[in-house]
């Protein structure tokens, strides 16, 4: 039925299943989102530059607060790394696709409609202002009457569901589909730290779900759940929020930890150092990082025993964190460097999360903690984490694989721009916000007085913002700049040490032409450099022997899709509510029974 | 279509096991999550009743609930029946025993139906007390996953009515197989949990 879907054209983007395109899809989708994020933060930042500005009110900025923290992680964070996720995952691992393609663009079309859903408040003119977490009782119908809150609760809904589907076809193509020879032991760093992504995914998504749907019930069906008037418990929220949250800060560093432990080695001329430690600390991190939910909740006053536990937790993680940090200075040490910008920015990876790490370390301690919750102290801590962390990382997976995309390279003159009009914007933004949190001054606040010190930081981390603001532009440019004109990257532009350089750039839709068959770790370089020496590495068909078995395109999967939205946009109308999500059930069983009758 | 192509289309996977089959356990291992908040929720709350307001041991049936998990947990039974004659390519027999499965789920779902009516006549409903709300969000839960499970034995069923067992690997039966089982063992632990636990 499906079989004479086109392959070029809009239509072959609505119903391609081709893990490279869905990659990009992806990735394009996320920096539409950060537009809005990037514009959020500005925003902020400019209401903030001076005490006592009222050119935004109190409420839009409590509704800027939120919407940025929560594009910034659903809607830009992780789809960017899920792009990465789809089109590298199968390259590196030597698979044709993914174990699911459908699946794949499933996850992709429910998360953009989640994300359209989310930011859809705006038009509607109810922003959510309860911030990312959404504490209870602010999502309460007494304190949110209209349905800013409903938007928030059904967008992370239905983004969670596009992940929860992502993650278990990511965990099954990489233990299913690795090529001849891939034993674990033998994988990229990066598919590690997939993988273990992945894990963390769906252990922790089910209990956002429940939370979700508990305060949907209550707001909708009048249940208390979260309503101390009626027995409920405000702190059940924190608890069941971070038993997902914490986890899901793991989600987005991983993954960036792993593109960096790949772009080290490959412009060091060095073996990633200790590569059976980056293996066991990443596992680590993602066991430990399922005991340290309560840290985000020292506040709440959990008592001594348990405080005493997240706590140790908490700082116990510092050691795989520790091990990884050695591992690519180790890395580094005696290496041929070359200082491209994908290795700038891995580089400044390395040195700003260590910063974020420690700060972090720092409230680990319950009574510092005390003194730093909800001040700045705390935005900075994350945003070093979060930003001069993975998002620092993430560009440098782009400057890295760009190539690969694409088949042309950026531009390293804009991309050194770039790079240095970030890392020096990021910090004058959030190295101050170290002083101004230590100082007292609290987040989440829409202005300050002018009589308590903070002035001159402020200013500062706003000129910051806005150093940061020309970057992402010049990268924009950069981008469209490339597409064009860019110089042509051939296969291996990098010199690059697994399997993704031995195809061309980009990739044919079947990837590889022969089934390829590894040995160890780093395989493509021992093919290339024998005993340190450049040999001809042996001969890579481009052709496939028999025409190559590929999925057929779908267009249920977008289908499915739309009815997933349905039945969410019925929760915002009260009468006629019950049918729209009746029809988007029905849509959703019809496009159930398409894709399991159509031929795949 | 071509019906046949699926029986033979076998792939190489590195641990052995078929990839649906595999991605089943997963979101099994997902689903454990959710069920496990939604009970852990239910425990939180076991004494949540407003005074004045019925609990569990006012309005539960603990007779007509041993009846309906007894039907679930013999559907289990055929489930595993149904499987063993899709192996053994003995189309009549694996019809009988699927249809049998999802009459089960059926019998079920229809208690559950009759329960909550009946609950509701009691004036034991979703808003109740949080006892109530926690009750119904479990078991709720519960039942629309044995829904799923239902509708979709009973489409395996209705298309090797049509189509005839070329049609059906084995593993595509395996897979319902394991969703039912998982159902099934969710549900054991809630009786125990929410049906027996109250009469301590």
């Amino acid at each position: 039925m499906a079989t004479y879907l086109p392959k070029t054209g809009i239509l072959s983007w609505l119903t391609t299943v081709d893990h490279k395109k869905i990659g990009i899809l992806y990735g394009a989708s996320a920096f539409f989102f950060l537009i809005f994020g990037g514009i959020e933060a500005l925003l902020m930042r400019t209401q903030l530059i001076l005490p006592n500005l009222e050119l935004i009110s109190a409420q839009t900025y409590n509704g800027l607060v939120t919407m940025h923290g929560t594009t910034m992680i659903f809607l830009f964070l992780m789809p960017l790394i899920s792009a990465f996720f789809n089109f590298m995952i199968p390259l590196m691992i030597g698979a044709p696709d993914v174990a699911y393609p459908r699946m794949n663009a499933l996850s992709f079309w429910v998360f953009l409609f989640g994300g359209l859903l989310l930011n859809y408040s705006f038009i509607a003119g109810q922003v959510p202002q309860v911030g990312w977490f959404a504490y209870a009782n602010l999502t309460s119908k007494t304190y949110t009457p209209d349905h800013s809150v409903d938007f928030w609760i059904l967008g992370i809904q239905i983004v969670g569901l596009a992940s929860l589907i992502s993650s278990i076809n990511f965990f099954v193509t990489i233990l299913n589909m690795r090529c001849k020879g891939m034993s674990l032991l033998k994988m990229p760093i990066f598919i590690w730290a997939s993988m273990i992504t992945q894990v963390l995914l769906f252990l922790s998504l089910p209990v956002i779900t429940i939370a979700l749907v508990m305060i949907t019930a209550d707001r909708t069906f009048g249940t208390g759940f979260f309503d101390p008037g009626l027995g409920g418990s405000v702190v059940m929220w924190q608890h069941l929020f971070w038993i997902f949250g914490h986890p899901e800060v793991y989600i987005l560093i991983l993954p960036a930890m792993g593109i960096v432990s790949e772009i080290i080695p490959v412009f060091s001329r060095k073996p990633l150092f200790g590569y059976p430690v980056m293996v066991y600390s990443v596992t680590a991190i993602g066991f430990l990082g399922f005991a340290v939910w309560a840290h985000h909740m020292f506040t709440t006053g959990l008592g001594p025993w348990a405080s005493t536990f997240f706590s140790l937790a908490t700082m116990m993680i510092s050691v795989p964190t520790g091990m990884k940090i050695f591992n690519w200075i180790s890395t580094l040490w005696g290496g041929q460097i070359r200082f491209t910008t994908a290795h700038l920015f891995a580089i400044s990876f390395v040195a700003m999360f260590t910063i974020g790490g420690l700060s972090g370390i720092m409230h680990a301690s319950p009574p510092i903690d005390y003194h730093q919750h909800d001040t700045y102290f705390v935005v900075a801590h994350f945003h070093y984490v979060l930003y001069g962390g993975a998002v620092m990382g993430l560009f440098g997976g782009i400057y890295y694989w760009f190539p690969k995309f694409f088949g042309r390279l950026l531009s390293e003159r804009l991309g050194r721009w770039q790079f240095w009009l970030y890392m020096i914007g990021f910090n004058l933004t959030f190295f101050p916000m170290h002083f101004l949190g230590l100082q007292g001054m609290p987040r989440r606040n829409f202005t300050y007085a002018p009589d308590q010190g903070w002035e001159f930081w402020n200013i500062v981390s706003s000129i910051g913002a806005y150093i940061t603001a020309v970057g992402a532009l010049l990268f924009a440019f950069n981008v469209i700049y490339s597409l064009l004109r860019g110089q042509k990257s051939g296969p291996d532009p990098w010199d690059g040490r697994t399997l993704e350089w031995s195809l061309e750039s980009p990739p044919p839709e079947y990837n590889f032409a022969a089934a390829p068959h590894v040995n160890q770790v780093d395989d493509w370089w021992h093919q290339k450099y024998v005993d340190g020496k450049k040999v001809s590495p042996p001969y890579q068909p481009t052709q496939p022997d028999s025409p190559p078995h590929l999925p057929n395109p779908s267009f249920w999967p977008l289908v499915l899709a739309i009815g997933v939205t349905l039945l969410a946009t019925g929760f915002f109308f009260s009468t006629t509510g019950i049918y729209i999500s009746g029809f988007g059930a029905l849509v959703i069983i019809i496009a159930a029974y398409g894709w399991s009758y159509e031929t795949p | 279509m071509h019906p046949t192509e699926v029986v033979h289309h076998h792939k190489q996977t590195n641990t052995g096991v078929d990839d649906r089959k595999l991605g089943m356990w997963i979101l099994i291992i997902s689903e454990c999550f959710l069920f496990g908040t939604l009970i852990t929720n239910f425990l939180i709350h076991k004494k949540s009743v407003k005074p004045g307001t019925p609990g569990g041991i006012d309005v539960f049936d603990i007779e007509i609930t041993t009846w309906s998990t007894f039907v679930l947990l013999m559907s289990s039974v055929a489930m595993v029946l149904a499987l063993q004659a899709c192996k053994n390519r003995a189309l009549r027999p694996f019809q009988f025993w699927t249809f049998l499965v999802a009459l089960g789920g059926l019998i079920f779902l229809g208690f559950q139906y009759y329960e909550f009516s009946h609950f509701l006549h009691n004036d034991f409903g979703f808003t109740t007390n949080l006892f109530a709300s926690s009750f119904f969000l479990l078991t709720g839960c519960h039942g629309l996953h044995v829904l799923v499970g239902t509708l979709w034995l009973s489409t395996i069923g209705i298309t090797s009515l049509i189509r005839g067992d070329r049609w059906f690997s084995p593993v595509s039966v395996e897979i319902a197989g394991l969703y039912w089982h998982f159902v099934d063992v969710v549900w054991i632990v809630i009786f125990t949990v929410v049906y027996l636990y109250i009469y301590l």
